[in-house]
């Protein structure tokens, strides 16, 4: 019997398509979108607003707004499809494998998004009498809780609003301490690996301390003997990440940080791979003095970006009594929010207004409640399976930077493979793209030559591990065929937009849009 | 409530954009061929909020109103190599509390003026040779407006940088821009547009500044470009300024934005437009001084603030923290009182700063003088 109903039973030839243009510029799905200062007619708008009520007085004295501001008017529908079409430039981890290493690009639950809306929350102003917000504390409490169970440590700020500020938080509550036992002046050195993310340095300085590096041995780990020569009565602080960002324990972790601490100074941890742990190990017992937790990354909560994050961090009992402004108390009245002073502590001040990130609370907390202390350790396990996983199948075809042993919940390779290819890990990483992943972290860590750092998460099962392994091996072979430089050099092809000229952008940069010709003040700017 | 938060109407569709998986699920556009819709948003949101403030440029966010005025206040210690910055008496106290912690362990001097109705008074008086900038509020927390141009004169004069903190940014669209003033850096919270109250966060700092200056912003700049086939696109730009680049010489150590949250700013206002946003300032304002004469009314409250935009402050006969108490306990949320922002200072404990948006009715506004009044 015929089944092919009337279709040709040969395949079409696949033959390249002419380098034909649409009449509109939109390529099929792949929507061409101006911007909304681009669009829109003077007098529409998408959203209803009441007439003002009659009579009122005009107390705008003398500041009323003349000109135009120059917003483009839209309709509903105009804005909707608007960002509809830019979303569908965005490739997100709902997409598909977010290989990004050092970010933790897990899935994000959507009974996080749905418990933050709760309007007991939402709707909250942050001034409210503490009566009427007894619930937003209590939740602020138990999420503080779970996070000083988790990592044994006796206390936790709440207030940073991301990993870098959390990471400012803890190297304040350090400087804090020192300038308490009068060690200002001297301790004034704060030692960091080279493989450190950029944000350590950068804080370290931010607090007028003198960064000093320490180099990786052979293994990716800290060089103890260099670092022992480093130590002195000068030093404030090791700042060290663990898992380290070769995606490797640090063996010696317990041993750096009591030679720290016989030292004076303190330890602090990068909290940024703390989904490698989190469950197994407690923080606490390596000695840590101060860690922030990217709520963001280990807990879920959305990147959305770029942003919002939280950062809180936890405290050692030598550090607590410096925490800053403010923090929630349970006493005599219920919960309480400390926004000064007390008697017996000496907490440095405030680091943003009001109390925190409460929307990423709400929802690293459901993502905790939903898992439970079984299910947090069950995901670290299975992001270093995961990761590893990736390395034993990978490390045929690809050079892993560090041989010999399993990684944590991060794999790292180096551009060792790609010798003589005439093949970057730029090129590498932008021909993933095309392949339909959201590329590998590039260049960092600092330490190996052409870094890819490979960071699955547990969110991914066996067969999507297998289908973005297909792709690298694939590419990692056609590169070594040596030919294929040009190849990858025109990668991504089939992307919304090829390479950008990012040296255009910043030697003449253009931030804003800008209309052709100023606009003329309109006569309502007169109202 | 106000005093730098605001309960507006966000429009259903604009938690609709957000949620998008796209959106809400994606990473910070380091690789812009997979990102240009992050990219493109950023840089309809800097133009947005440069339009708004009335300066040249703006970056693609900050964490909040009073982590951005630090980082105002530590680009002009950069911009200007001095090290001293003068707050008015009129900046919400988290805000100069933010700069007074930042102050302490920079190693930069902070000059704080008493609580001052009159956010100008004795700022001049400060300003020497060693002060790299001064911040004012506007409208002040008090919510004041003040013209500022007299002292933008004198800040330039003294070479000095003007900081001017918006808390509230619905205002711009019925009062004069801090840039049409003189201001050399304006922030602001932008919690006020398509972002709910959330006690306290996550917000969206705002952060402009003039041209001159640009290479000395902190946070992330989206700038245009073009592609390999020459079209239209946008990237992270003067990332040379960056913790990730540059390492312990950048100009901060921030990293994270608030790429979301200025997100649902950008839909809200383009929802809005001009013609929505003017609409909508002005029914604000006509509210609160529909509120304003309800309340002056009532026995023993005093006006302490003229010229304003959707806030004022009021004197009570008594302490204004207890009045806020009981009000609660009669279901009226009356507005924040001078103990909860100047716990220490006595002298602010009858204040009452109240705030007012197109959320409350009329009904609401003659429910709370009925119930102020009982309670006095």
């Amino acid at each position: 019997m015929d089944k092919s109903q009337g279709r040709s039973a040969q395949e079409a030839p696949a033959k390249e398509l002419p380098n034909f243009v649409t009449a509109s510029g939109h390529r099929g799905l792949q929507l061409e979108e101006k911007l909304i200062f681009e669009q829109g007619v003077p007098g529409r708008i998408g959203v209803d607003v009441p007439d003002a009520p009659k009579g009122a007085a005009n107390k705008l004295g003398a500041f009323a707004r003349k000109g135009t501001i120059g917003l483009p008017d839209l309709s509903e529908p105009q804005v909707v499809r608007h960002f509809t079409r830019l979303s569908q430039k965005n490739y997100g981890i709902d997409s598909g494998l977010f290989s990004l290493g050092s970010c933790t690009m897990k899935h994000n639950p959507r009974l996080n998004e749905k418990m933050a809306r709760l309007p007991g929350f939402a709707d909250l102003h942050p001034l409210q009498p503490e009566k009427t917000v007894q619930g937003a504390l209590e939740l602020i409490d138990t999420l503080a809780h779970w996070l000083k169970t988790l990592t044994g440590m006796p206390a936790v700020a709440m207030s940073p609003a991301a990993g870098a500020h959390g990471e400012l938080c803890g190297m304040v509550a350090i400087w804090a301490a020192i300038q308490a036992k009068g060690e200002g002046a001297t301790r004034r050195r704060v030692l960091v690996p080279e493989s450190a993310h950029g944000t350590n340095p950068a804080t370290a300085a931010l607090l007028g301390f003198t960064v000093d590096p320490i180099p990786a041995n052979e293994r990716g780990r800290v060089d103890l003997a260099a670092f022992e020569k480093k130590l002195g009565p000068d030093v404030a602080a090791i700042m060290l990440t663990n898992p380290n960002t070769c995606g490797l324990f640090e063996g010696d972790i317990k041993k750096i940080a009591d030679l720290v601490h016989a030292a004076g100074g303190y330890f602090y941890c990068d909290g940024a791979n703390y989904n490698a742990i989190a469950g197994r190990v407690r923080p606490a017992d390596l000695g840590v003095d101060a860690m922030h937790i990217n709520l963001h990354k280990t807990f879920s909560t959305p990147h959305g970006g770029g942003g919002p994050g939280s950062g809180p961090v936890v405290l050692s009992a030598a550090l607590a009594p410096y925490a800053p402004l403010p923090y929630v108390v349970h006493g005599a009245k219920g919960f309480e929010l400390v926004e000064t002073q007390r008697a017996g502590t000496s907490p440095f001040g405030r680091l943003k207004g009001f109390h925190g990130q409460m929307g990423m609370f709400v929802r690293a907390l459901a993502y905790m409640l939903s898992h439970g202390s079984d299910g947090i350790r069950q995901a670290s396990t299975d992001a270093v399976l995961n990761a590893n996983y990736i390395l034993a199948r990978l490390k045929d075809v690809m050079s892993p930077a560090f041989a010999g042993g399993p990684c944590m919940h991060e794999a790292l390779f180096d551009d060792a493979f790609l010798k003589d290819t005439g093949v970057s890990t730029l090129d590498f990483a932008k021909a993933l793209i095309d392949e339909g992943y959201h590329p590998m972290t590039m260049y960092f860590p600092l330490v190996v030559h052409g870094a890819m750092l490979i960071e699955p998460t547990e969110s991914e099962n066996k067969e999507s591990l297998d289908a973005f392994i297909d792709s690298l091996r694939h590419l990692a072979t056609l590169a070594k065929k040596g030919d294929q430089a040009d190849f990858f050099h025109a990668a991504p092809r089939l992307t919304p937009r090829r390479r950008l000229d990012e040296t255009r952008a910043a030697r003449s940069p253009i931030l804003r849009w800008k209309p052709a010709q100023p606009p003329a003040p309109t006569a309502q700017a007169a109202e | 409530m106000g005093a730098g938060a605001y309960r507006h109407h966000v429009p259903a569709s604009v938690d609709a954009i957000i949620q998008r998986g796209e959106f809400l699920t994606s990473y910070t556009p380091y690789q812009p061929e997979i990102a240009q819709g992050t990219l493109q948003y950023l840089f309809e949101f800097q133009t947005q909020v440069a339009m708004l403030t009335g300066m040249d440029v703006a970056n693609a966010s900050m964490y909040d109103a009073a982590t951005a005025a630090v980082e105002a206040v530590q680009m002009a210690n950069r911009v200007t190599r001095r090290g001293k910055t003068i707050l008015s008496g009129a900046v919400h106290p988290h805000y100069r509390e933010t700069i007074e912690t930042h102050g302490k362990f920079s190693g930069f001097e902070v000059v704080s003026l008493a609580p001052n109705l009159d956010g100008l008074a004795g700022i001049e008086a400060k300003l020497d040779a060693k002060t790299a900038s001064v911040v004012v509020q506007y409208p002040n927390v008090f919510g004041r407006l003040q013209d500022l141009t007299a002292l933008a004169a004198a800040c330039q004069k003294a070479g000095a940088l003007l900081i001017v903190a918006i808390p509230e940014i619905v205002s711009m669209g019925a009062v004069t821009p801090p840039g049409d003033m003189g201001a050399d850096i304006v922030v602001a919270e932008g919690q006020s547009i398509g972002n709910a109250l959330n006690f306290g966060g996550p917000y969206v700092g705002l952060f402009a500044a003039k041209e001159k200056y640009v290479r000395q912003m902190p946070g992330r700049l989206c700038g245009e470009t073009v592609d390999a086939d020459g079209k239209r696109g946008w990237v992270l730009t003067l990332s040379t300024r960056e913790q990730h680049i540059r390492r312990e010489k950048a100009t901060s150590n921030i990293c994270t934005n608030s790429g979301l949250c200025a997100l649902a700013f950008t839909v809200h206002l383009s929802l809005l437009g001009e013609t929505g946003l003017r609409r909508l300032a002005g029914l604000n304002h006509a509210l609160a001084t529909t509120l304003e004469a309800k309340l002056a009314k009532v026995k023993g409250v005093r006006l302490l603030t003229d010229a304003y935009f959707n806030e004022f402050a009021i004197e009570l006969p008594r302490d204004a923290g207890d009045v806020v108490e009981a009000l609660a306990d009669k279901g009226v949320l009356a507005g924040v009182p001078g103990s909860r922002l100047w716990p220490d200072d006595a002298s602010m404990a009858k204040t009452l700063i109240v705030a007012v948006t197109e959320t409350n009715t009329v009904e609401d506004m003659d429910l709370f003088a009925a119930k102020l009044a009982e309670v006095l």
